[in-house]
């Protein structure tokens, strides 16, 4: 659905340049430290909290990110106080997510979710991509 | 053949009223004078001036004719070589519907069957991007007019020519009981005046014929845009009589050339483009023609600069080096002279906005930098519908066609460049064709993340197609779901027709209907047409994937099926989190699913070859495969793909 692709284009503009960690932007070197509560069981509960608090309207269902919405959040996202700092005080077009509506402990299970997404394959290793 | 008696409606009761006066002039006293001096209840009913409508028509009374307005109508739009008309049937032109298909022999133009208005606007409106001249469009000009707006609102906003004739019946007295006065308007062109070029009502034939060749010279004329005659019912329907005979004559058409910019503006462009450190070029609805393309790329290459395509039309190859479409914002930033052709909206090119709390811009362009503008809607500006956009501060502008201007401005480029600068261009070049080609690279790397998901990625779905179209002579003729740019970015678009620009005014439902009327035009060329079919799109008016069937349009849809209008679940989004409460409850009144739509289903219904849902995305590949082979056969084929978001 396509019916303001002007604002579309704006939006994306503010994400990619606000949030710094675009599909565009390198990975970090080493996986970023787990908050407390982070852990591979919350992944699955994280994935749910991902879905019904709205982030993979932006970011896809597997936190893949998209040029026209979103930057890509996993794997390795950005440190957990960061990626916080952000998510309730936006600088770019996302909405601000504050604690009242995404808890503290909520955020955390997302995060373990979004630390959980596999690295991609090798674009070499997908002939469709060669 | 037997000659008839010339008699029309209006013939019949002017000579009626004529042979009344005649016969009774001695008796008839105007009501007025009557009534000044005498009570009306004395005076002496005056003989009627004609039989009343109620009278029993007499024996003479004249029931066919030979020669119908209409079948000269037809001859008009034959000199005009129209192709096709597009029309969903009505009885307000009657007439020349049946003018078309018997007198005319339904072809050039040949009737297409459309089953909604917004259809028959939107598929001229693709049919033109493809082909280059307009479709015809006939409608009623109550019912249908008020269909047909939005895709209407689509093509002014794009600057498409669309050639609309709209029934409407006249004469108050000739109106058949109910239906064709509720069909009937005083002013037809009036509900769409906002967002066409011209209209006009022809009062005879000799009127006609002049004012449908002025519509299409008008709708042709940069900033093109769509127009209407309006046509009445009696004029249609009745016989020619003697005395039009005699008048009637087709005038002769001859385009006008498309506007240059001032040479004095396009000199100092020059002086400013080749001196200039770091220019970039934005185009948006720029290739106007197939030479639209060639000669942007010879600008471009000129001047080594990179060129931002804002996609309104196909105006760059998506993988020449000086293509820096998707590294936009920084090139503006860091740009010392943007050349903007033909921009939608300029403003929003050099600044940014924030959609927060308090909407905030800012400019993204560093001082002093030169702003050059050639654009045709200088030409021509309406002030009740709001698609022109903030106003942009330029330094030059040039109310111009950029297609036309480019030949100027290339060549008073040329004759500016010493061969010290062509080196340093050169090596400009080179730093833009490594940047280019890491971007590349990039959106491959990219491609990989969700690679098996399910809902399948925008990536995948668009790395499939590519791996099957790529050998074939292929043209995206529309894509109305947001799949996140990866057909620009993984696909080589390197012709002038592999695609065509979006809907113009974003008013849904153009996506659908737009493509079929493109893969009418590519259709005798053998191109393979292929649209992304956005699945809130498909719903709007669906019934046009049966006038592809009944057409035989060949045509392979992919949908982009997200279940939701995608957009206003984010914009829902966005408002939940600004006002801190329910931001897990957007999908409400937003979202297209429980049930889910069953796509392939609809579409089988009317015809249409079709597979899905499909959410595996080790499937999509091979019902790509087997959807090409209809296609290939020469008819529509629809693939439902249960996709990510964006």
């Amino acid at each position: 659905m396509n019916r303001l692709q002007a604002g579309v284009i704006v939006l994306v503009a503010g994400l990619a340049t606000a949030v710094g960690v675009s599909g565009q932007t390198p990975a970090p070197a080493r996986p970023a430290p787990a908050p407390q509560g982070a852990s591979a069981a919350n992944a699955e509960a994280g994935r749910k909290l991902f879905v019904s608090y709205g982030c993979y309207q932006c970011h896809g269902y597997e936190a893949q990110g998209s040029s026209a919405t979103g930057p890509r959040l996993g794997p390795r996202p950005l440190q957990f106080a960061a990626l916080s700092k952000y998510v309730r005080a936006p600088t770019g077009q996302m909405p601000p997510y504050t604690a009242k509506v995404l808890p503290d402990a909520d955020l955390t299970i997302i995060y373990a979710f979004l630390q959980s997404r596999p690295a991609p394959q090798a674009v070499e290793d997908i002939p469709l991509l060669k | 053949m037997t000659k008839q008696p010339s008699v029309n409606r209006r013939d019949f009761l002017k000579s009626a009223a004529a042979s009344s006066a005649a016969a009774g002039a001695a008796a008839f006293v105007p009501a007025a004078a009557a009534n000044a001096q005498t009570p009306a209840a004395s005076v002496p009913a005056a003989a009627p001036i004609a039989p009343r409508e109620t009278d029993p028509p007499g024996e003479a009374e004249v029931l066919t004719t030979d020669r119908p307005g209409g079948d000269f109508m037809v001859d008009v739009l034959k000199s005009l070589n129209f192709e096709y008309v597009a029309s969903n049937p009505g009885s307000s032109f009657r007439g020349i519907h049946e003018s078309i298909i018997n007198y005319g022999g339904n072809a050039a133009p040949e009737f297409l069957t459309c089953c909604h208005e917004e259809s028959s606007i939107a598929m001229a409106h693709g049919y033109f991007k493809a082909e280059g001249k307009p479709m015809a469009v006939l409608c009623h000009g109550t019912v249908g007019m008020q269909h047909a707006a939005m895709a209407i609102y689509n093509a002014y906003c794009d600057r498409v020519p669309v050639y609309i004739l709209a029934g409407n019946s006249l004469d108050a007295t000739m109106r058949r009981p109910g239906v064709e006065w509720a069909h009937s308007v005083q002013d037809a062109a009036a509900m769409v005046r906002d967002f066409i070029k011209w209209d006009d009502l022809p009062f005879s034939l000799p009127h006609f014929a002049e004012s449908a060749v002025r519509a299409y010279k008008i709708a042709m004329t940069p900033p093109m845009m769509p127009v209407l005659v309006v046509l009445d019912g009696g004029l249609q329907e009745d016989p020619i009589s003697e005395e039009v005979k005699a008048r009637l004559r087709i005038p002769r058409l001859t385009l006008t050339t498309p506007p240059q910019g001032d040479s004095g503006a396009v000199a100092e462009a020059a002086r400013l483009l080749v001196n200039a450190q770091n220019p970039v070029i934005v185009a948006d609805r720029v290739a106007r023609t197939p030479a639209g393309m060639t000669r942007l790329i010879e600008l471009a290459e000129t001047l080594q600069a990179p060129v931002i395509d804002q996609g309104g039309r196909m105006n760059f190859p998506s993988r020449h080096p000086l293509n820096h479409s998707n590294g936009g914002r920084a090139l503006i930033a860091n740009a010392d002279v943007i050349l903007g052709l033909e921009l939608t909206d300029f403003w929003g090119t050099v600044d940014a906005f924030r959609d927060s709390l308090v909407r905030a811009s800012r400019s993204i362009v560093k001082p002093g930098t030169k702003l050059i503008s050639i654009n045709a809607n200088d030409l021509y500006t309406k002030g009740n519908y709001q698609d022109f956009q903030r106003y942009p501060e330029v330094d030059i502008a040039m109310a111009a066609d950029a297609e036309a201007t480019l030949p100027a401005l290339i060549e008073a480029c040329k004759r500016l460049l010493t061969a010290d600068r062509q080196r340093a261009l050169q090596e400009r070049g080179k730093k833009l064709a490594e940047t280019h080609q890491n971007a590349m690279d990039r959106a491959r790397a990219e491609a990989a993340y969700a690679w098996d998901a399910s809902p399948i990625s925008t990536a995948r779905m668009a790395a499939e197609l590519w791996a099957q179209i790529k050998n074939e002579d292929w043209s995206l003729v529309s894509e109305s779901g947001n799949v996140s740019g990866w057909p620009m970015r993984l696909w080589n678009f390197d012709k002038p027709y592999r695609h065509f620009g979006d809907s113009g005014g974003a008013g849904v439902g153009y996506g659908a209907p737009a493509a079929v009327g493109a893969a009418l035009s590519n259709r005798k060329r053998g191109r393979l047409s292929l649209t992304i079919q956005g699945d809130g799109d498909f719903m709007y008016a669906p019934g046009v994937w049966w006038t592809a069937a009944h057409h035989k349009i060949p045509l392979l849809a992919v949908m982009h099926n997200n279940r939701a209008y995608h957009q206003e679940v984010m914009h829902l989004q966005r408002m939940a989190g600004r006002h801190q409460r329910g931001i897990t409850r957007a999908h409400i009144g937003t979202t297209i699913d429980n049930p889910n739509i069953d796509y392939a289903k609809i579409a089988q219904g009317m015809g249409v070859h079709a597979q899905g849902p499909i959410a595996n995305a080790n499937d999509l590949g091979p019902a790509i495969k087997r959807a090409l082979e209809v296609v290939k056969r020469g008819e529509p084929s629809l693939i439902d793909v249960v996709t990510q978001p964006r």
